[in-house]
């Protein structure tokens, strides 16, 4: 028997889960309108294929995936393309997103279904095919599976693990698939193992769904295969990949690194379901299994078209009077669905009705006492009150210190949280703070390259005018002092000017003209002037620009420029450059005057 | 909804869970109190009480803060039971009232009320009055005062006269008065001796009372309100300090049960170094907040003016609170391999 690890913190909700596995798993019934938003996965926003007015079949690709890290999106069922248009995406925010909607016709007509063999195909067309698929993460994250699916060249692949945990409260959807369509999900397993070649597999399941466990373990066996099923201690979030690849494997896998470096990968068992399903029967992933719970008469596990609007979905489960709203995902990471015409999308495992007495508003916030319990249930042992006082401060630069963007925002800190602190609220708004203010300073970090290539380049020219100007005046003194020659042959009596003494006239233009110029520039054009040989000075001019253009560069180092706008951060450079300018060339007054830019 | 992020749930917990907890957990020693120096300790935790939601409204207010959410956090009550309890049962009513109102208001609020203040209030309260006033702050009644509970409220409320037959000195004090008295000649061994005055192991009465905060802190340990790591390591401070200097010379230093029975020093370990808002909050830090507590409490009591140092050790170390913290940030998930 394996044994097991323990990750830290953690807490034990209610789980609410028997109200909604009573009931098999049945197939919704086809909605009158689908809202299929393009981006449903991590990565690129895959690209319509549709437009208003087609006929698509079910399983018919409508949108193609855009860049290696994106997933393709199908038609959920035949019908007619109504718009390719912006709709309320299934998203906290309440924003719109580019979607296709259908009109199903009635007629549920596959399109056509190429199985393939993966074994006897190159590891490359079996992750395009479940690209091509749609396949994604569905635990949650929808992260594109076929690029977690290559091992790391330098680490050997040793586990890898599937994600049966399912550790949010009222959430049932995978211990039902497991239960029902457990071999189907050994086999997806399978595709995994064949192309990742880990040395184990581990499927871990929390101990609350034995029925789950005992299905994949006779699957298993009756397929051969030397997975091992493992029931781990119910604890949320046990079944976050970190914990669980925790518990199984001993390995702890910080935010800086991915879980392949330690030779671990991690899939849902949902995932591996459609995987199989995209693979085996050619079938692109257009449904999935949604759990309907929480104040609805008729709790039940739904197999839901993908894009099937909110309204029409939770009819299925007859909410109460008395519903306020709807969930998506579980109680301590989901979020409320924005509007009734939200549609269920590839991350929707659950929607949970709720009403006042399910979840019961929110007491008033009080001051942070420093009890430590946010600490104490902090699966990644951070310390959360730490983080909250820098959050509330904007002292960000102190969050980051406390490994804010290790926080998963598991919702374990503020479950406990006496003084019923929103702590993982804060968290976010740090988070995306930090992410705006980055933004912010790469755009004025370019700006600022900018302006230092122009005033670079100025100089440059100003130079090479001067250097013109300087020849120009050499020419004119050499003629000068070979016409004094010839005087002084003739007529004798009248005096050549020294060698040396810059010309009369070329001299002052050409030191105005030089006055950005660097000072060996200008140290050239005026002494040497006249005798000087006209290559010299190019040269010299050249070279006190280039070395000024690199003194500059080198000086910029970025210093408190996080908390600026870009007006500010292009201030802050210009009066940089020109601080930089003069004490560089130390300069009279006058010259600084004419240095700006 | 109502809400607006996750998590939705939330678990069935309070600050004024936690301190009525707190509160619950004090009534072992007051049943114990009350026996040993009589109920006049009840009227004490009155005055104390009364003063401190007074105090607590009037700032609240000043601070324009909503009055009935932190009136009825019990935070106020908590640190108006720890000063009753620590300051001598036959104080003048001022002294308590000068005491409640200067944690409440001083310590607590002008620092930023709830969850700010750097130093724990009812030691503030103490150190201020021990301070200002020595000698009412050293004055205990003996053990089985035959005087009635109204005469000692008379005497509270200053309408009899403070007699020196009422009141006398704690063992920690009567202990460390003698061994100045008679350097030399008379030895700790002889004067622990004296069951009338020294009990059993710690001071006739106080072993009883000090028993009972030890007995309310092993409930807060046991409902997770507390962590071991302050008590176990501010007990270990003060025994390893006495236990060593005992044991190289027990006829001029007492013997660690009588260090940790008596004073401040269980109601020390279990309700004044576990403070969340003025102690540490690392696991590392509590441990050394605790130990250090411990050390610096018997050192004062010890080599130092006052009878019992609990307090000043207390606060002292709520001074190193920050940097202690800064120093003992725990490594997290996935990165303790590094340094």
């Amino acid at each position: 028997m394996l044994s097991l690890f323990k990750f830290k913190g953690g807490v034990k909700p209610q789980t609410n889960k028997t109200q909604s596995v009573s009931e098999p798993i049945a197939v919704a019934p086809l909605p009158s309108r689908l809202f299929v938003p393009l981006h449903q996965s991590i990565g690129g926003t895959p690209q319509p294929l549709v437009q208003a007015g087609d006929h698509v079949l079910k399983g018919q690709m409508i949108g193609a995936a855009d860049g290696w890290i994106s997933s393709a999106v199908h038609a959920p069922t035949s019908g007619s393309v109504r718009a390719v248009a912006e709709h309320i995406a299934a998203h906290p925010s309440g924003l719109t997103t580019l979607s296709v909607e259908i009109e199903p016709d009635g007629k549920d007509e596959w399109g056509e279904r190429t199985p393939i063999d993966h074994g006897a195909m190159a590891p490359e067309t079996v992750r395009e095919r479940l690209r091509e698929a749609g396949v994604v993460g569905l635990g949650g994250a929808v992260f594109p599976t076929h690029g977690k699916l290559t091992a790391s060249k330098t680490v050997p692949m040793e586990e890898l693990v599937i994600n049966g945990a399912e550790c949010e409260p009222f959430i049932t959807c995978d211990d039902l698939l497991m239960r029902e369509r457990a071999e189907e999900v050994i086999r997806g397993v399978g595709i995994f193992r064949d192309l990742l070649q880990p040395k184990r597999v581990l499927i871990g399941i929390e101990d609350n769904k034995p029925e789950a466990v005992a299905a994949l373990q006779a699957a298993v066996a009756k397929l051969g295969e030397h997975f091992e099923v493992v029931a781990v201690p119910t604890r949320y979030p046990a079944g976050g990949a970190k914990q669980l690849i925790r518990v199984l494997t001993g390995k702890e896998v910080p935010a800086a690194k991915r879980s392949t470096d330690l030779g671990v990968q991690c899939f849902n068992v949902a995932t591996a379901w459609t995987a199989w399903r995209a693979v085996a029967h050619g079938e692109p992933v257009v449904s999935r299994i949604v759990t309907l719970t929480g104040n609805v008469e008729k709790p039940r596990n739904w197999e839901a078209l993908i894009g099937t609007p909110l309204a029409e979905f939770v009819k299925l489960g007859a909410p109460k009077a008395d519903t306020n709203g709807y969930l998506m995902g579980g109680p301590m990471m989901g979020f409320e669905m924005p509007a009734m015409d939200a549609p269920l999308v590839k991350a929707t495992n659950c929607i949970i009705a709720g009403s006042p007495t399910l979840f019961p508003p929110k007491a008033p916030e009080m001051p942070c006492i420093r009890c430590g319990e946010c600490a104490k249930v902090c699966p990644h042992e951070l310390q959360p009150f730490e983080m909250y006082w820098f959050s509330r401060a904007h002292n960000f630069g102190k969050t980051q210190e406390y490994h804010i963007f290790d926080c998963i925002e598991c919702g374990c800190c503020s479950f406990v949280c006496p003084s019923r602190i929103p702590l993982v609220q804060y968290f976010r708004f740090a988070k995306s703070e930090i992410w705006a203010r980055e933004k912010e300073k790469n755009a004025a970090d370019q700006a600022k390259a900018r302006f230092e290539w122009k005033t670079a380049r100025e100089e440059r020219e100003k130079a090479e005018k001067a250097e013109k100007l300087a020849k120009a005046a050499a020419a004119q003194a050499a003629k000068k002092a070979a016409e004094a020659a010839a005087a002084a042959v003739a007529p004798a009596g009248n005096e050549p000017p020294p060698a040396g003494e810059p010309a009369p006239t070329g001299a002052p233009s050409t030191n105005a003209a030089s006055a950005n110029a660097s000072p060996v520039a200008v140290a050239v054009t005026a002494n040497d002037a006249a005798p000087l040989d006209a290559e010299a000075a190019k040269k010299a001019a050249i070279a006190a620009a280039l070395e000024r253009a690199r003194a500059q560069r080198a000086a910029v180092a970025p210093k408190n420029t996080d908390h600026l706008t870009a007006a500010q951060a292009r201030e802050i450079a210009a009066v940089d450059a020109l601080r930089q300018q003069t004490g560089l060339e130390a300069a009279p007054p006058a010259d600084n005057g004419e240095t700006k830019p | 909804m109502e809400f607006t992020t996750s998590p939705y749930l939330l678990k069935n917990a309070s600050v004024q869970r936690v301190m009525l907890q707190v509160l619950a957990a004090l009534l072992p020693g007051i049943a114990a109190y009350v026996w040993v120096f009589g109920s006049i300790i009840l009227l004490q935790l009155v005055i104390a009480t009364v003063t401190a939601l007074l105090a607590e409204a009037a700032m609240l207010k000043l601070r324009e803060k909503p009055l009935g959410l932190f009136l009825s956090d019990g935070s106020a009550i908590v640190t108006a039971w720890l000063i009753a309890l620590t300051f001598p049962p036959l104080s003048p009513w001022w002294l308590i009232v000068t005491g409640t109102l200067f944690a409440i208001v001083i310590a607590k609020h002008l620092y930023g009320g709830l969850g700010q203040n750097p130093f724990n209030p009812a030691m503030v309260a103490f150190a201020a009055c021990i301070v200002s006033f020595p000698a009412l702050m050293s004055q205990w009644p003996a053990v089985g005062l035959q005087v009635s509970v109204a005469d000692q409220a008379r005497v509270v409320f200053g309408l009899l006269p403070r007699l020196d037959a009422i009141s006398g000195a704690t063992p920690l004090d009567t202990l460390k008065t003698a061994l100045k008295l008679d350097e030399g000649s008379i030895s700790v061994t002889q004067l622990l001796a004296d069951q009338t005055v020294y009990g059993f192991f710690a001071g006739r009465g106080w072993e009883w009372v000090t028993g009972g905060y030890l007995l309310g802190g092993l409930f807060l340990l046991w409902r997770g309100l507390i962590s071991w790591h302050a008590p176990t390591a501010f007990i270990a401070g003060l025994s390893l300090f006495s236990g060593a200097l005992w044991l190289y010379n027990p006829a001029q230093f007492a013997n660690p049960m009588f260090h940790l029975f008596s004073g401040g020093a269980m109601l020390g370990a279990w309700f004044i170094v576990t403070d969340p808002v003025s102690g540490c909050t690392t696991m590392k830090g509590k441990l050394i907040f605790g130990f250090a507590a411990g050390a610096l409490a018997y050192l004062i009591r010890v080599f130092g003016g006052y009878p019992d140092g609990v307090a000043f050790a207390v606060l002292l170390m709520n001074i190193c609170v920050p940097i202690i913290d800064h120093y003992t940030q725990p490594a997290i998930f996935g990165m303790k391999d590094r340094s």
